[in-house]
């Protein structure tokens, strides 16, 4: 059974008239969208309270809304208008216009150390690095940073929260959860900006 | 697990529209699929991972319709109260108006299991289950209303060929 091409355009202004109905009488949970930057396609998904996920392609997009919809709700619709800020503010910082996200954040698929360490990391300053050993120490437990380097692997923010800006000890990237080379291009964006 | 409800929509948005245009016609489908899907987003984390969400979502659909039905006044829709010309906003077949004002003419009973059997592709026991009634009244009901379309849309004076028309879109 086909669907008329005029049906196909007609049900993405129901779709539109749906996320706006969904979002106003608090039945929409999580609203995602995707942006294009240069470091590949971007999921942005945000809840009433803030942006609560930002995910690379590599981490596979329709797995990470599976994960969402079982970790916080299955009410998702695809509804950019929630994420204009978030696109916005992406948009200018990969244009190297802006240094500082300020942006609603939702933390709450994050707990216990990983949490304290992502929220850390925006205190590193756009273009500055530290190493996951100055992390241990800044978050009061110098001995982990086996576990700050876990942290930064499961930033569910990447990007927003910068935990591309903590290195080795020796200077090396580190694991990044977007790819090295993804790590290098930010590093790169911010130290020419 | 749950899918993500963005699935749904995806899956099952235009055969809801066309249940919601065949039961109601055109102009109250768009308000009915609106209704259909927020209501569905609403209850959606308390269905059951193993539900059939087709048939959940057109059973709510159904509900839908019966409120818009009741909200205009009447028990059923009118032939002639649908509009004479064919929307322009995408009814499937638009070129077609005689087909759907034969299916608007239809009784409640047929028309509601031709659309849930040939526009929304479900099985006899699913519909039986959201009009009530065992599954063979259902397949009685469809089958009767195919029946009485064939005889209508082909009287029209188009000429039509029902069997192209309707076996081609036959429930998958």
């Amino acid at each position: 059974m086909s669907t008329a091409p005029d049906d196909t355009a007609h049900l993405v202004l129901l779709h539109r008239r749906l996320e706006r109905r969904a979002d106003a009488e608090g039945v929409l949970d999580v609203a995602y969208t995707t942006l294009d930057t240069p470091v590949g396609s971007l999921l942005l998904a945000a809840t009433p309270a803030g942006l609560v996920r930002v995910a690379y392609e590599t981490e596979d997009h329709d797995r990470v809304l599976d994960a969402l919809a079982d970790r916080v709700s299955p009410r998702i619709l695809r509804a950019p208008a929630r994420l204009d800020a978030a696109v916005r503010q992406l948009e200018d910082y990969f244009a190297g216009r802006l240094r500082a996200f300020d942006l609603p954040l939702d933390l709450s698929l994050s707990r216990g150390f990983r949490l304290l360490v992502q929220r850390h990391l925006p205190e590193i300053g756009y273009g500055r690095t530290e190493t996951y050993a100055e992390v241990a120490r800044v978050v009061g437990n110098p001995g982990a940073v086996r576990a700050v380097g876990s942290a930064c692997a499961t930033n569910p923010l990447p990007v927003v929260v910068p935990c591309h800006r903590v290195l080795r000890t020796d200077g090396s990237l580190g694991g990044y959860v977007g790819g090295l080379a993804a790590k290098t291009a930010l590093l790169e964006l911010e130290s020419a900006a | 697990m749950t899918a993500p409800f963005e699935a749904l929509v995806a899956r099952h948005g235009a055969a809801v529209l066309r249940v919601c245009r065949a039961v109601l016609g055109p102009d109250d489908a768009d308000d009915a699929w609106s209704e259909t899907f927020l209501a569905a987003l609403g209850a959606y984390p308390g269905l059951p991972a193993t539900a059939n969400t087709e048939a959940w979502l057109v059973t709510i659909a159904r509900r839908k319709a019966i409120d818009a039905l009741r909200a205009r006044g009447r028990r059923a829709v009118p032939a002639g109260d649908l509009p004479d010309a064919p929307s322009r906003i995408g009814v499937p077949d638009a070129s077609d108006p005689d087909l759907w004002s034969a299916v608007a003419a239809l009784p409640a009973k047929q028309r509601h299991a031709v659309a849930y059997r040939y526009l929304a592709g479900l099985p006899y026991a699913e519909i039986a289950g959201i009009v009530g009634g065992t599954t063979d009244a259902a397949r009685r009901a469809a089958a009767d209303g195919i029946r009485t379309l064939r005889r209508s849309y082909a009287a029209s004076d188009q000429g039509h060929d029902l069997d192209l028309d309707l076996d081609g879109r036959s429930a998958r």
